[in-house]
């Protein structure tokens, strides 16, 4: 994969503007960043398995799973079944999920694997272009969390140390926030929860 | 949780200088290594979709007449519920080369790259391919 040999997931870090880290002396860390520490997940443009270009923005006011990987993967395999149970669980609540392959034979490649694992989210074809934005995506799986404002709320390198439940957590305290004001973000903010505005949800101060 | 990781880089020691003459034939053996907590998948890994250890020679004046990969390891990884064709640490691979009768006298060069995807336990890195060259003479 081409851009996979680019920059490192350092790079990750940086865009993210955070290294978390976890260790038995330290607290439990948040499922997800303080709302003013998140930082607008770069919008792109690609396409899906019929050809029809899939933006960020398209998932305006959801909470999403953007998950890079590659049918090579193996630990990505691991990921792709909690997806889906996700995709299940929280798909009316306003939640989804985007697969995004870095394979390099392209469908050819995607197209028998998502039919054969079934997949029941939307997976587009990665370039290098959006790869660079994301920070390089040395490694796979490389999966970010994004709130409903298009911010980047959680980022794991790998299979999270958690498990699914790094990812679930994650999903369930956006899914449970505030909806935000809309800030111009990649994923706008503009469309209610599918519960309706709900005048009592306020941003949060630090935002 | 982030961490920094870059992707392993496999080394390849170049082997000793094939002496040889016009007509005969010569196997050539070059080690490789990965770095500890690394695999890549053999050249028969597990599955379709993966992607096998492949080395290919490109150019020069010998004949390829066969290619000896590793023995694989099966490796069970906590990302896999069964075990993986893999290659770990130091390996090597071996070739057979017909010199041709034609090929010209004195020094020159094999040329080849190496293909190989790896892993560690919890995320895997890009395909990558690594330059293999052989110093030859031929008598």
């Amino acid at each position: 994969m081409r851009l996979l040999r680019r920059a490192g997931i350092v790079s990750v870090s940086v865009l993210l503007g955070f290294v978390v880290c976890c260790t038995p002396t330290q607290p439990p860390k948040p499922a997800v960043r303080a709302e003013s520490q998140r930082k607008h997940a770069p919008d792109f443009a690609l396409k899906d398995a019929t050809g029809k270009l899939v933006h960020l923005t398209d998932f305006k006011g959801k909470v999403v799973i953007l998950d890079f990987w590659a049918t090579w993967c193996n630990p990505c395999m691991v990921e792709i079944p909690w997806f889906q149970e996700f995709e299940r669980k929280y798909k009316d609540r306003g939640f989804e999920v985007l697969g995004v392959s870095m394979d390099d034979d392209g469908w050819k490649a995607i197209n028998p694997f998502v039919a054969k694992r079934k997949l029941n989210y939307r997976v587009v074809l990665g370039d290098d272009k959006t790869g660079d934005q994301y920070g390089g995506l040395e490694a796979l799986p490389t999966t970010f969390v994004i709130d409903r404002n298009g911010r980047i709320a959680s980022a794991h390198v790998g299979l999270p140390v958690a498990g699914k439940k790094d990812f679930e957590d994650a999903i369930k305290e956006l899914l449970e926030a505030p909806v935000p004001a809309d800030d111009g973000g990649a994923v706008r903010s503009d469309a209610r929860r599918p519960d309706g505005p709900n005048p009592d949800r306020r941003r949060a101060p630090n935002s | 949780m982030l961490v920094a990781q870059m992707a392993p880089t496999l080394t390849v020691a170049a082997p000793p200088t094939v002496k040889a003459k016009k007509g005969t034939v010569a196997t050539v053996t070059f080690k490789a290594t990965l770095p500890p907590g690394f695999h890549a998948n053999s050249n028969t890994p597990t599955d379709d979709y993966l992607i096998p250890l492949m080395l290919k020679w490109t150019g020069g004046p010998l004949q390829a007449d066969g290619i000896t990969y590793p023995k694989a390891a099966m490796e069970k990884y906590s990302f896999s519920d069964k075990p993986l064709s893999v290659v770990t640490g130091e390996f090597t691979i071996s070739t057979k080369f017909r010199i041709p009768a034609n090929a010209p006298a004195g020094p020159s060069a094999e040329n080849g790259t190496l293909r190989y995807q790896a892993c560690n336990d919890r995320m895997c890195f890009a395909p990558k391919t690594v330059p293999v060259t052989i110093a030859v003479n031929i008598e």
